[in-house]
């Protein structure tokens, strides 16, 4: 097995953390850091195996430089969605997610 | 087994490590830390697989703009719970 | 109820890593091989390193649309900003050591940014590790205290922030007198490669930094 793959690997079980923790943190700041590690897991996946017989590839290279770039813009727009919904809720959670919690009015 | 083969799985081992307590972990600001620490070993992975492009792309850009940004979130969070209403 | 919910998600999460590796380890070898051909076109791309001449030539399309989405974000981030509480508090005066760090780094970073963009024609770097160190330096300056926060960017930023999203456009469009979108002609690839990259970086580096400044500014 090749370097290369067994980081593909590494892909395929960030990715089901990420998927994991989105699904299951409430909390929106935890939920952007679980799509972020979920990005990167399909960014290994993507040029693990590209280069899994040990020859290194430029095309998906090329394409996850593209698609960091990508995922720091949308976690930037998510970030200020969830201070926004802060400032208007006082709480960093989606709605079905609370509740636990009493809503906050002002 | 090889140095090389020992240092990626022990690579691997803290890449999934960090980004399973970044997810876990009780304290926000630490998650956001342990998130700063998962982007700078993806940044050593990158330079395993041979990418030092994204490897460089991935450390100013994952590790540290993306570590500012939610940094400055989590101040935002804790101001806004030390002061609920106004 | 709820833990035996999030019992079956992680066990449902936990499946589909498996089976994922498993497709991963059961892959039929390649059918195109995508370095070969980068290789053998590498002559005509204009630059001589790979990652560079896939990015901006062989798939520029990509490129394009992603400084397209770019922008597009820092848009959404600053009506965002403008439709919260608005104005922006003046930061608290940095530590004097802090600010003059920032004074003796940011001019440094500036020329590290200018380096990336050159070598990107052959050896790793390029627009976008240029302009991410650019942000940097923004970053760096906002923290400092030395850089105001970007309620309403004027009209010279606006201009900056679209100047590689037209730059990258008016190529395209050029080119397309040639024969196709972004085909560019053979003995211009490299000099124009080089002027869109330049482009991209400033308005890269402004986004990237915009990102934090818009929000960074934007408190109650």
């Amino acid at each position: 097995m090749s370097a290369a793959l067994l980081y593909a690997l590494t892909g395929a079980a960030l990715f089901a953390i990420g998927l994991a923790g989105l699904l299951l943190q409430p909390h929106l700041l935890r939920k952007i850091l679980a799509f972020n590690i979920l990005g990167s897991g399909v960014f290994l996946i993507l040029v693990g195996l590209g280069q899994r017989d040990g020859t290194i590839d430029p095309v998906p290279q090329a394409m996850v430089l593209t698609g960091i770039v990508v995922a720091i813009a949308a976690t930037a727009l998510a970030l200020a969605l969830a201070r926004q919904l802060l400032d208007l809720t006082g709480q960093m959670r989606l709605p079905e997610d609370r509740s636990d919690a009493e809503p906050v009015d002002d | 087994m090889t140095p090389a083969l020992a240092f990626d799985l022990l690579l691997i081992a803290a890449l999934l490590w960090s980004a399973a307590r970044a997810l876990t972990t009780a304290d926000v600001f630490r998650a956001v830390v342990l998130f700063i620490v998962f982007g700078l070993l993806m940044a050593l992975a990158w330079a395993r697989l041979g990418a030092p492009d994204i490897a460089l792309a991935e450390a100013a850009i994952g590790a540290g703009l993306t570590g500012a940004l939610l940094l400055d979130a989590v101040g935002h969070l804790r101001a806004k719970q030390r002061e609920p209403e106004q | 109820m709820k833990a035996w919910r999030t019992a079956l998600t992680a066990l449902l999460c936990a499946g589909l890593a498996l089976a994922l590796g498993a497709a991963m380890l059961a892959l039929p070898g390649f059918a195109v091989r995508l370095p070969g051909q980068v290789a053998a076109n590498l002559d005509d791309s204009g630059v001589a390193h790979p990652v560079t001449a896939v990015l901006l030539n062989f798939r520029g399309y990509d490129t394009l649309l992603e400084v397209a989405v770019l922008l597009l974000a820092l848009l959404g981030v600053f009506a965002l900003s403008l439709h919260g509480s608005g104005h922006a508090r003046p930061s608290a005066p940095a530590h004097p050591v802090l600010q003059t760090l920032a004074r003796l780094l940011a001019p440094l970073m500036v020329l590290v940014a200018g380096y990336l963009l050159w070598i990107g024609a052959h050896a790793p770097g390029g627009a976008f590790q240029a302009g991410a160190v650019l942000a940097a330096a923004g970053v760096l300056l906002r923290l400092a205290g030395l850089l105001p926060a970007w309620a309403q960017p004027g009209r010279l930023l606006r201009g900056g922030l679209a100047l590689g999203l037209l730059v990258f456009l008016a190529v395209a469009a050029a080119a397309l007198a040639q024969g196709s979108l972004l085909q560019y002609p053979l003995a211009y690839a490299g000099p124009l490669i080089l002027l869109v990259e330049a482009g991209l970086t400033l308005s890269i580096g402004l986004t990237l930094a915009g990102l934090y400044l818009a929000s960074a500014g934007w408190r109650q």
